[in-house]
């Protein structure tokens, strides 16, 4: 009984990730402790960074473990943030009209990247490398065609972008220091795809769906119309990164976003979730996108230039797939 | 065995062709409840077409198809499945990281609550599939570990048990024993037996002879899509049964049954 608890801890996906979260608090703890890295303040800056890139994780991570990857959530920020500030600033629509399109428009593209590939059974690594240069150079046309330029502020002078800013880019105030309102947003969304994920039948085909399509299509799971769902939930997980960034800054850039779908998923990977789709957990997402945002600030508390921060990140990486592997291999043997 | 009752599932000359390919040619076919219907022969005969025609991954081109003397026509594996038809394919018995409960349940997972919070019940889950499984002779200490540490035999019970559970009538088994143990082997053929004495008809697909001779009540040898016929075991003999498949089945002629 004792032993089978035990084993059941070692088979969860985000123990790696949990070590790891640990071992890279430890490391900035000792080499940046005693210049911020360790206060308050520095705890918020670094739960902010891991905040943004968290919530695009997690959904990520759900996409992920049905078997599929979605590399234009980047070029999706970048769309939609900048939608909806022309619609706007430009147009002078009511800010919530605006995000309401831009979501729509993030909705309609996510379900088209869906069923691309479920439609022609090509790889979604390919078909969504499509998407990715197709959006970013839409967003970058369409913007300098409409507004002459590729950057657009002025949110703040909007109606009703003091009830939105509260929303999504606000402080929340704790010992004396404010932590970004984004935090919340990352774990209410991390706390709703667990939830769906380990309580609700879609959960369960999204694992069949991950595991095996053919499997799961076999005995009656509708894995086509799971895949297409899970490509607009990322879409819509992109818009709320976007919404969050345009209110936060006042304003939009075509370019924003960019590499955040590499970034997610690499937190997702270094959450225990397999390549190959299947396995995972959204509670490895979260600590993989807290290890990115420890080793982000970290690296700039302890004084090393940011330069080193994409090296650090590759090797965190790599390391964890190792490791992952290795758990696998161990929870999977056939046993007697 | 005569059969005043109707088949759980009958074909009358059905064809299919693929491309310029006739794959299946005039293939008519019955299976009763409480009956195994082996269907043998060679890679490239033709059964894995006609069995997807049966589960509803393919439909026929010519030819009409009856499930319990209605006619069927099935746009997919769930179509096939609501009217009691369930098929196991080898490769494709379970998920091998999901856990045995989750792989027991997939597609149709027990629920409880309303709306927004209308969950898996994981309790009922793992109950059922711990007694189900036991009533097939697999008696499990911890039901959620991955289905892929069971045993090759294992996993085909799994999908067995399931199938049986969800209502399933007729059962059709693609390749259950090949790549399995000599000891498996039995155990696979055991479960048949066991869904065939509550009444499944089933349909065992195999290029093992003597896997199918010890098992079947009919058998049904398919050359290049065309069939030599069906024939209850008391009017065919094993060496019989051997010329009509041709080709591998020489090699079982040498041992003796």
């Amino acid at each position: 009984m004792k032993k089978g608890m035990l084993r059941r801890i070692l088979n969860r996906p985000e123990l790696g990730a949990l070590g790891g979260a640990i071992a890279v608090w430890l490391f900035f703890a000792v080499i940046a402790g005693d210049q911020g890295f360790l206060t308050l303040r520095g705890t918020a800056t670094y739960l902010k960074v891991a905040s943004q890139l968290g919530i695009l994780a997690v959904a990520v991570s759900l996409l992920m473990i049905g078997g599929e990857f979605d590399l234009s959530v980047g070029s999706m920020i970048g769309l939609t943030g900048m939608t909806m500030t022309i619609l706007a600033v430009e147009f002078g629509m009511p800010i919530i009209l605006s995000m309401l399109i831009a979501l729509v428009l993030a909705l309609v593209i996510g379900f088209l990247n869906g069923y691309i590939v479920v439609r022609t059974g090509l790889p979604s690594f390919i078909v969504t490398l499509g998407t990715l240069f197709i959006i970013r150079g839409f967003t970058i046309g369409t913007t300098r065609l409409v507004i002459g330029r590729t950057q657009l502020g002025g949110l703040n002078e909007v109606p009703g972008y003091r009830t939105i800013e509260l929303l999504l880019a606000s402080d929340i105030t704790l010992g004396g220091v404010g932590f970004s309102v984004s935090i919340v947003w990352w774990l209410a969304t991390a706390t709703v795809v667990t939830y769906i994920l380990m309580c609700t039948r879609f959960g369960n085909w999204i694992f069949g769906a991950g595991g095996s399509s053919d499997t799961a299509r076999m005995i009656g799971v509708p894995v086509q119309r799971v895949k297409i769902i899970l490509f607009m939930l990322t879409a819509a997980a992109a818009w709320l990164v976007a919404m969050i960034q345009a209110i936060s800054f006042d304003g939009s850039d075509v370019l924003r976003g960019q590499q955040r779908e590499f970034f997610a998923i690499i937190a997702v990977v270094i959450g225990g979730t397999l390549l190959t789709g299947g396995y995972g957990s959204a509670i490895g997402a979260v600590l993989g996108a807290l290890i990115f945002g420890m080793v982000r600030q970290g690296i700039v508390f302890a004084g090393v230039d940011a330069d080193w921060f994409q090296l650090f990140m590759g090797s965190m990486l790599l390391l964890a797939v190792l490791v992952n592997n290795f758990f696998r291999m161990k929870a999977s043997e056939a046993r007697n | 065995m005569t059969h005043s009752n109707l088949p759980l599932l009958e074909t009358l000359g059905i064809y299919k062709s693929f491309g310029n390919i006739l794959a299946l040619r005039d293939i008519s076919i019955q299976v009763y409840s409480g009956e195994v219907l082996c269907l043998l022969g060679d890679n490239g005969a033709g059964k894995s077409t006609l069995i997807k025609i049966l589960s509803g991954v393919y439909s026929q081109h010519k030819g009409s198809y009856f499930v319990q003397g209605e006619k069927a026509r099935f746009n997919s594996p769930r179509d096939a499945l609501d009217r009691g038809i369930a098929t196991v394919y080898q490769e494709l018995a379970i998920i091998p990281l999901m856990s045995i409960t989750r792989n027991f349940f997939l597609g149709s997972e027990p629920t409880k609550g309303k709306g927004l919070f209308r969950r898996l019940d994981m309790k009922l889950a793992n109950r059922v599939t711990r007694e189900e499984l036991a009533k097939m002779g697999v008696h499990l200490k911890d039901d959620g570990r991955p289905a892929g540490t069971l045993s090759g035999g294992e996993r085909q019970c799994l999908a067995i048990a399931r199938s049986i559970y969800f209502g399933a009538k007729i059962l059709i088994l693609d390749e259950p024993t090949s790549a399995l143990g000599v000891k498996e082997v039995d155990v696979v053929l055991n479960y048949i037996r066991k869904a065939r004495s509550r009444g499944l008809g089933v349909i065992l697909i195999t290029h093992n002879p003597n896997h199918a001779y010890s098992i079947g009540d009919r058998f049904m040898i398919l050359t290049h899509g065309w069939s030599h016929g069906t024939f209850l075991k008391e009017d065919i003999s094993f060496d019989e049964m051997i010329a009509m498949m041709g080709g591998e089945g020489k090699h079982y002629l040498s041992e003796d049954k």
